[in-house]
This record gives structure tokens, sequence and C-alpha cells, in this order.
């Protein structure tokens, strides 16, 4: 949605990109040779773990992008329980009100890792974008950089703020 | 009270006897990040942030309880200091559970504001993921463990302008916490007077108010220096 | 008290005692061997016979403490090691030309031959629960002697120029250390003996209290009117409860002989010794610590300046030394500067005390000059490895450094020691052979330094937290070489910023082992590795 913030300046923005691959574009498989990638969430799965070691080997900069990616943030509010096994025997198994058991759908429903992990955990990161969300501008002035090629430079509490 | 002529990053000061580097740097509006520093209690040099070069020095000093010197030439910003200092910040990132995004202090944070001063944009070390208690056991204040630094300012402030003692540490290393009187829960500390210091003195959302909500703990840490202030005029 | 009563006290002792004198050591490590029970079989045994030149009597340490209990027969000078219970009839018939079950040891092995006992010297031989035992030896007459023919500046002047540098790991000069505290101003002053040894393998200031209690309170009773103190805290570690036991016995007893309490040899000179027992924090052994923890508070370390030499306990000036310093100080006295200093190399005098423990035939507690080498106290005093090879020796407890088998002609003194990456530290010494691996050593101690962490500094406390996790990933394969890096950025960074000695050295054992051993931990690393866990 942030990035939606960023208004007119999409339209820029279309002018110097395509858009290969999107959770919101009906695109399959991750794509070969893609330039950059905005990474969002963390890892907490086996279809995440999968995808990210994927987009890494085809992408050439790599951004975590937002909160979860870079420190794991909300979504990892569950590593000081532990692993997700014993949790999910109480949930689906112990507290269930009639003959519980734990999803097991493979191909439909991941298997959960052992701790959700921020994405430089697992790949090589080439860019942090924090923000929960990162507002537009931060998005824009990291977006401008890459298009001009050249190093990357984010700093001050406009650019990397957490929150 | 007798003067010391001495160089802050190859600016010229000067700063009065028995006064320390820290407060000589601020004076002359230089910048030296500080966490467990805070006006008006005593300092413990324990956060490591203020650590300083001093030329001649083998080891690198704490700008808040060292004096200055005629003469001392002072490092503040250097290279091996910025890599230290941010490596101590995300150590703290990866030691608790700091989750701006739903803090209470989010926005208002000295520990988040150190961080964006240090240029952190990610922690490279792992997160430990503690499991770390919330006492809102108190009827007006609550703690998060969570987002716990150990900077024990709330221990000072208690001890030393409040004068009660309510808080303390217990437990070493990794384990250590901040705790109200024996170790029982806020709301049933005999001793704590509710005067909400520990509050003021609280730099990052570990200490909050009951009912704030993300975002909504601001709050004006330099109130301590001007009660100790007033009470030093007073009596 | 005065010096002919002192001396009629030393005749007395010296002429009660019988011809043979058994000895059995009733220190620590023997008694855990079952050495009260020999000792008492062995007292009976004696009655048995009926002979009226025999004495058993209870002994401090001996040094072989791998082989206790151990017993020594005078005036033949035979040693038995491994001495059971049962054994105590054989031996008292072995005086009629029996023969003895109980194993022979050999005094004359380079263990006991190699050594040079100063601080040692009356360890083994006196009854340390008996102070005219340590008075037969000339106890308490370099007191006296201090106390009526010098002056406090003169005490000094000899310390200094002994040459004596402090045995608790630092090495800093002893003599320059008591002149500081001696100038400083306060209402009073303070001297303080660090007993709390917390290194892991380490026992020399235990062995030293329970072996011979007076000397170390002789030494505190000389440095306080040197630098002109009136009372005196022993900070001891509640671990030890023989060490406290014996202290406490020995300072009643020398209250009640007028050689500690008010004016002392009616000099005009006062000073009474308390004993004050540590709860258990290794980081207690740092000074600033330990004189919070004396003064009741919570026991963390402090920034320095101001040193304690100038604001010590309640802020006034005190001195504080170690348990084997303090030792040092009457032999000092007794034979002189020129003495001290003629032992030793040019920069470290006298002897060191060392707990030789680890893959090693001869534990035990030796005491040599400064200056032997490694080889000499591993492989020829120690008897090496039993089967196998030296792979290192760690010095200086987890602040310390694993040095390598092929640095072993190191010479023990302070600044070779540092020279090779480890510290002479307060004297333990650990022996790894081929089979202990170097990352599992750093993941011992580095274990050991996160538990001890006060917590108060950040560098200390997390940064120990996430080396030693660093570790694990390394040992559980999930490192890359970039972690590595890391992990020594890391080393470097809290090394230089923690706030006491306790942090400060907590990577050298991790530093030490990359410096000899990097091939170990890159063997463990992981160019494709990432911290995923599918482990539900």
């Amino acid at each position: 949605m942030s990035f939606l913030d960023l208004d007119e300046w999409l339209f820029e923005l279309a002018r110097h990109v395509e858009l290969v691959y999107s959770p919101l574009a009906d695109i399959k498989a991750y794509p070969e040779h893609v330039d950059v990638a905005l990474v969002e969430g963390a890892v907490a799965n086996a279809d995440n773990l999968h995808l990210i070691r994927q987009v890494r080997e085809r992408t050439r900069t790599l951004i975590a992008f937002g909160d979860c990616a870079v420190t794991g943030n909300v979504t990892a509010l569950r590593n000081p329980l532990g692993a997700p096994g014993p949790i999910l025997q109480t949930l689906y198994v112990e507290r269930a009100d009639m003959s519980g058991q734990i999803p097991d759908a493979p191909g439909i429903v991941p298997a959960l890792l052992g701790r959700v992990l921020p994405v430089h955990a697992v790949v090589p990161v080439d860019l942090y974008l924090p923000g929960c969300p990162p507002p537009a501008p931060r998005i824009r002035a990291a977006l401008e950089q890459i298009l001009a090629g050249g190093e990357v430079l984010l700093a001050g509490r406009e650019m990397i703020k957490f929150g | 009270m007798a003067a010391r002529t001495f160089t802050i990053n190859d600016q010229l000061v000067s700063g009065r006897e028995g006064e320390t580097i820290l407060e000589a740097a601020r004076e002359n509006g230089i910048y030296i990040p500080t966490l467990c520093h805070l006006d008006g209690v005593t300092s413990v040099g324990a956060c490591r942030m203020c650590l300083v070069e001093i030329e001649g020095s083998r080891t690198l000093r704490p700008a808040c309880v060292t004096q200055v010197v005629e003469g001392m030439v002072v490092h503040t910003d250097t290279e091996r200091l910025r890599n230290y200092r941010r490596i101590i910040i995300e150590l703290l990132f990866a030691e608790r559970n700091h989750i701006c995004a739903v803090c209470v202090a989010n926005g208002h944070c000295e520990l988040q504001n150190l961080a964006i001063a240090i240029g952190m944009d990610h922690v490279r070390f792992d997160y430990a993921f503690p499991v770390c208690e919330v006492d809102i056991s108190h009827g007006r204040f609550g703690i998060d463990h969570n987002r716990c630094v150990l900077c024990t300012r709330c221990v000072r402030v208690c001890d030393e302008v409040e004068g009660v003692h309510t808080w303390d540490i217990a437990g070493r290393g990794a384990d250590a916490r901040v705790i109200t009187d024996m170790r029982q829960p806020w709301g049933e500390s005999t001793s704590c007077t509710s005067c909400g210091k520990c509050l003021l003195a609280c730099p990052t959302g570990a200490i909050f108010r009951r009912g704030a909500t993300v975002s909504e703990m601001e709050r004006d840490p330099t109130k301590i220096a001007f009660i100790v202030a007033a009470r030093d005029q007073r009596w | 008290m005065d010096l002919s009563e002192l001396i009629e006290i030393a005749e007395h002792e010296r002429a009660s005692r019988r011809s043979i004198r058994i000895r059995c050591c009733t220190a620590l490590g023997c008694q855990s061997a079952g050495a009260l029970s020999l000792k008492q079989r062995l007292e009976e045994a004696a009655t048995e016979v009926e002979r009226q030149d025999i004495e058993v009597i209870g002994v401090g340490c001996m040094g072989l403490c791998g082989n206790g209990p151990l017993v020594m027969v005078d005036p033949d000078g035979v040693l038995y090691e491994h001495v059971r219970a049962a054994d105590a009839p054989s031996i008292v018939a072995a005086l009629d030309g029996g023969e003895a079950t109980a194993p022979l040891g050999d005094p004359q092995h380079p263990f006991f031959t190699g050594q040079k006992r100063i601080v040692l010297e009356h360890s083994g031989i006196i009854d340390p629960e008996r102070i005219e035992s340590y008075i037969a030896a000339g106890g308490y007459q370099a007191l006296y002697h201090v106390l009526h023919e010098m002056t406090p500046a003169d005490v000094i002047d000899v310390i200094t120029r002994s040459g004596l540098r402090g045995r608790g790991g630092a090495g800093y000069p002893t003599g320059l250390k008591w002149a500081t505290v001696a100038k400083s101003h306060g209402n009073r002053k303070f001297v303080v003996c660090n007993a709390d040894e917390g290194d892991p393998g380490a026992f020399m200031d235990r062995s030293i209290i329970e072996s011979d209690p007076h000397k170390v309170l002789e030494g505190m009773a000389i440095a306080a009117y040197a630098v002109g103190a009136d009372q005196g805290y022993v900070y001891v570690r509640a671990e030890y409860p023989l060490a406290i036991q014996r202290l406490q016995k020995a300072i009643a007893q020398a209250r009640r002989l007028g050689v500690l309490g008010a004016q002392i040899f009616d000099a005009g000179f006062t000073f009474r010794v308390d004993i004050r027992v540590g709860a258990g924090a290794f980081v207690c052994g740092e000074e600033t610590a330990l004189m919070a923890s004396i003064e009741g508070r919570r026991g963390q370390p402090r920034p320095r300046p101001p040193y304690p030499a100038e604001s010590g306990l309640w802020g006034q000036p005190t001195l504080i030394n170690n348990v084997e310093t303090y030792a040092n100080i009457a032999p000092i006295i007794r034979h002189g500067a020129e003495w001290f200093a003629s032992i030793g190399t040019e920069t470290s005098k006298g002897t060191k005390v060392f707990a030789l423990t680890g893959k090693i035939r001869h534990t035990g507690l030796i005491e040599v000059p400064m200056g032997a080498t490694l080889r000499q106290i591993v492989e020829e005093m120690g008897g090496g490895v039993p089967d196998g090879h030296v792979k290192a020796v760690q010095t200086g407890g987890p602040s310390g450094g694993c040095i390598p088998a092929t640095l072993l002609d190191t010479p023990v003194d302070y600044e070779s020691v540092q020279r090779v990456g480890s510290i002479m530290g307060s004297g333990g010494m650990v022996v790894m052979d081929d089979a202990t691996h170097m990352v599992d050593v750093a993941h011992f101690y580095m274990e050991f330094c996160k538990d001890e962490s006060c917590g108060k500094c950040i560098p200390c406390r997390a940064g120990t937290a996430q080396m030693l996790h660093m570790l694990d990933v390394i040992r559980a394969g999930q490192a890359t070489p970039a972690d590595l890096e890391q992990l020594e950025q890391l080393c470097l960074m809290v090394k230089e910023t923690s706030l006491c000695g306790l942090g400060q050295s907590a990577p050298n054992p991790v530093l030490s082992t990359l410096k000899y051993f990097r091939a170990e931990y890159e063997a463990l690393l992981n160019h494709n590795a990432d911290r995923a866990t599918t482990e539900p």
C-alpha cells in the first residue's frame, strides 16, 4: 500500500522499469535475470525459503523491503515461544474441540520454519529499506538512486528509521 | 574554578576543572552519543556509547566520567568509534525483542534515535528472541522487559532523586533484569511512591504509562535534571 | 608480645617435636580423597605401636594433588601417594622395617626438584591450623622487624627494589601500588586481600590459604604498616570453606597472641583483619566489584579512575593485592630485596605458583622461578600428556589464551606470555592434548564468561552472549566465512570497549585459538550455510 503512495511518481517509474513479478500480478514463477527485487516480509515457512533462494539466485539487486524483511518484526513475535511444533500441537490437537489434527497438506499449506528469520539471515541482501511500512518518499529515494546507478546511500531519520 | 583548554576533533575548546569531557563537549556544541547517561543522576559509564579516543591513552575512555585535562586531545567521531557504536546498538537490538512498529516509544525513543544517528539500517547479528516478561501489575505504569536496555536510569533516578530505591538489578549478564523491591510485581511494591520519575528516565518504551499505545510515549528526561536543580537551590 | 616471647614460642614448638614426623596432607584436594580419615588412622597406628618418637601432623598442600592423599615421612623423606586409610598401619610398620602397602612417590622427580619455593616454603611442612607451627618456621619475625626497625617508607623501598609484581594477573609493580596508597590522603586506609580466585582450573590461592594462612596475614600486616592502614579484609569465595575456616582460625590465633589487633608488638600499630565471603560471582575478583561487594552493594565494577589506591572502600585509599602477592612479602623482608630480585628474569622477579591441570601426568601445584619455560613446566615437571602429545597450554583462565605446543619454549614471565597472545594470569595452567578441539575450548571459556558477565556494560553482557551464539553456529556447521570475520570484529570490539577486565579479556580464548588454530574453525565453515531451520 505504501508503494501505491508513490502516486504519480509511479508513472515516472513505469517509464524505467518493467514489472516482472509481484504477488498482485498473475505471474506464477519468478523469472530469470531480474534487476531489482523488493522483498517484503520475513522468511517464515518452507515456501518463503524456497522462493527467497530462487529470488536471490535470479536477481542482481535484492532489497529487504520493510521491517518484516529487515528484522522479522511482528511476524517474528512467535520466535521467543520456540519452534512451532509444540505450539501447533497445543493449538490444533490438545485444545481442539473434537478430533484435532495439525494441518498437513503438502503443496498447499507450507511447513513453518523453526524460526522466523529476516531475509539477510538466509540470503545476502544488497539494500535495506526499513520502516513499517517504509514511507513512500523513502521508497522513491531508494529507487531513484538505483535507477541512477552507482552506490545507494540512505541515512537519517527519514530514510532508515524503524517502525 | 580553573579553566581547562583542550582539543576535541581538532577544535580548541575550553572546559572547567572537574568537568567531564561529555559536559565540555556539549557546552561547545559537539555531539557525543549517550544512552545510560542522564543529567541529574550519577554517571556509571555502562553503555559505552560515549567512548572517545584520547591521544596518548592506551584505552578508549567513557566521556561521561572522564574529566577534562589541560591540553588533552580528544577524538569523538573516528571510524573505529563509529564502528563500535554501531555494534553496541546492534547488540542491544539483538539482545531483546525491540519491535519499533508496535512500541509505545516509536518515534520518541533514544535507542531508535541512536540507531538512526549511527546509520543502522539492519542488524548484522542473530536476534536472541529471549522470553521477557511484561509487568502491568501497577495501576498506572507498566514495564516491558522486551524493550529494556538495562541502562539503570530508572534505578538511579529512583534511588538518587526520589530517594526510594524501588528499582534495582537482579541476575547477571544476559539474564539481568531491572526489578522492583525484592523482585515482586511492581503493583505489590511497598516502597514505590508512584512518582513516575522512572517513566521520565526510561530511554525506550520499557517503562510506559498504562493505556499508552504505539508512539504515544513522549517524555522529557531533562525534567529530571530540572527537579534536581530546583531542589538543590531550595535546600 | 615481644620478640623474646615470639622466639620462645618458636623454640618451645621446635623442642616438643618428635624425631619422626609423619606429615599427612589435609588440603582440600587430599581431603576430598579421604585424607582426614587417613590422618586419623595414622594417629591410631602410631599410638598402637607405642613409640614416643613418632608424631602425625596435618599439613597443607604438598603439591602433587593428582596423586593424593599424600603422606611424607621425615626425616627420611619417604613419600607415599594415593594413600588409603587402610595403608596407615603399614606406613607406621615400615618405620620398623616393614613394607608399606601404599605406592611410593619419588621426591627426586623434577616435579619437586624443579621447584623454587618461596610462597609455598611452608606449604606441606607446617600445620596450618596452629600458629605455633608457623612461628617455629620463623613466622611473624618479619613483621616484628618491620614494626621496630623500619619506617613505612623503608618497607615500600624494599618491596619496590625487590621487583615484586602483582600475582593476580596484571603484574602491576607492587611497590608502586603501595607507594601510591601511602601517599593518598584519607580518614582511614584499608588493605584488602583478593582471594576470590575463580579461573577454571586454578587453585593457587586456595592452597596457599589452606596451607599457610598466617603468611598471608603477616604480609597484609606489613602492607598495612607500610601504607598506613588499620583495617584489612580478606575477600574469599564461599566455595572455599576450608580456606575460610583455616583463615578464621588463624585470625583468632593471631589476635590471641597479639600479632594482629591493637598495639601489635607494642609498636603502636593497630591492624585488624576481617573476612568477607563472596557469593560466587567471578566478576567480584575485579577490584572495584570486589570493593562494592565488601561494602554490601551489588558486586559489579565501576570505571577507573579513580583507582582504589586513591578512592577505594568507602571512598578511602585502599590497597588491593592478591593472596600470592602478600605471601611473598614476609620472605622478601626476611631475605632482602636483592635476594628476591636475583630470582627470575629481567622484568619478572621471584617465582610464580601454577596450578597444573588438564591432560597431564602430574596434576598439582608447583612454584617455579619466573622465566622457566612452558616445556620445563609441562613436559619435565608435569611429565607431559599421558598418552599423546601436548597440543596447547591454556594460561590465565578465561582472560588468557591458548599457547600452541610449537611455542612451548616460551619462558613464563609477564611479557613473554603476553607476547604469544596469552597472559600470565593468576596461575592456572591447563594442558590440552591432540584430542582437544580448540573451537570447543573457546566455546567453554566463552560460556564461562557469558555466565559470569555482570551485565552492567553492553559490550560484555550482550557481546559475550553473541560471541557464544556465533561459536554455537560455527560448531553446528551453519557459519560462513563472513560469519567468522564478523566474530573477529566482535571480539575486537568487546576487547576494546568493555568496562572491566572481565569483558576486555573475554574474547581472548577465541582470539588466541583463532591465531594459532584457525584451520580448526575454517574446517567447520560452510560457504552456502544460512540460518534457516526446517525442524518443526
